[in-house]
């Protein structure tokens, strides 16, 4: 049996797919995501009587400790499984990969563990924000002029 | 009307994450970190902002808006201290999602025990 011939047979039977349904899925549920993050910020701001870019901050804040709960309490992973894309987007998918570093190096010292591997994942993110922000920042000065 | 803007916003982000997801090799940590730069990129030439008025909390939640605050800190410390300021202001926006990631893993990895 070749190798083209083995590509296949092995393509036949890897399970496929359905991508359509997977871009609804995270359609909706990331739509839903960001319904609630803007009903957060208008309560927030109703309720506490705060600004609106105040209110913005309080609402991450929220979906943050939300995911970090669910994360913890152990079913944020079977949703993440089937919406994809419609909680890893949100930053959600954020706190979700920050507390599931942070719960499986626990075990490793609260140090050596814990204190040096919580971004091992979420740290690209920041590292990347601050280089890109910063080079954008330095184009935009020299373009535009602050 | 705003609610509409939101949920489409915020689905469509993550349609176009979820197809690169599904036809490219890329994991999940290269799409949020493709997101975060986009949303940097877009911020810088005030694009941003306008998807903000449109759609309010549905261009902020996702993660697009960090790279979008971290910009925007950065520009509002540029006007006052010149070049210096990017590096004083990077982080005034974006504080208090990092830290509150960091505190709630901290202490919730201390109260729950990991579960597969």
């Amino acid at each position: 049996m070749n190798k083209k011939k083995y590509k296949e047979i092995v393509d036949n039977h890897t399970p496929k797919e359905n991508r359509l349904f997977n871009c609804f899925v995270s359609f909706f549920i990331g739509g839903i995501m960001g319904l609630i993050g803007q009903l957060l910020v208008e309560g927030y701001s109703y309720y506490l009587d705060i600004s609106t870019k105040e209110a913005s901050t309080f609402m991450i804040i929220t979906l943050i400790f939300l995911g970090c709960l669910f994360t913890s309490l152990g079913f944020f992973d079977k949703w993440v499984g089937f919406a994809k894309c419609g909680l890893i987007i949100p930053i959600t998918g954020f706190a979700h990969a920050m507390m599931s570093t942070a719960l499986e190096y626990r075990k490793e010292g609260l140090v050596t563990g814990l204190g040096a591997s919580m971004f091992k994942l979420a740290g690209s993110v920041i590292i990347f924000g601050v280089v890109s922000a910063y080079v954008f920042g330095l184009l935009r000065l020299l373009i535009i002029g602050g | 009307m705003i609610y509409l803007n939101a949920f489409l916003c915020a689905g469509i982000i993550c349609v176009i994450g979820q197809i690169i997801l599904d036809n490219t090799k890329f994991t999940p940590g290269h799409i949020t970190t493709i997101f975060v730069v986009i949303g940097a990129f877009l911020d810088s030439f005030d694009i941003y902002d306008k998807i903000v008025l449109w759609a309010g909390g549905g261009a902020l939640v996702p993660i697009t808006s960090f790279g979008h605050l971290l910009i925007h800190g950065a520009m509002d410390t540029v006007n006052n201290f010149g070049v210096m300021g990017l590096f004083l202001g990077m982080f005034d926006l974006t504080s208090s999602g990092i830290v509150a990631a960091i505190i709630f893993s901290f202490f919730f990895s201390l109260i729950f025990q990991p579960k597969d």
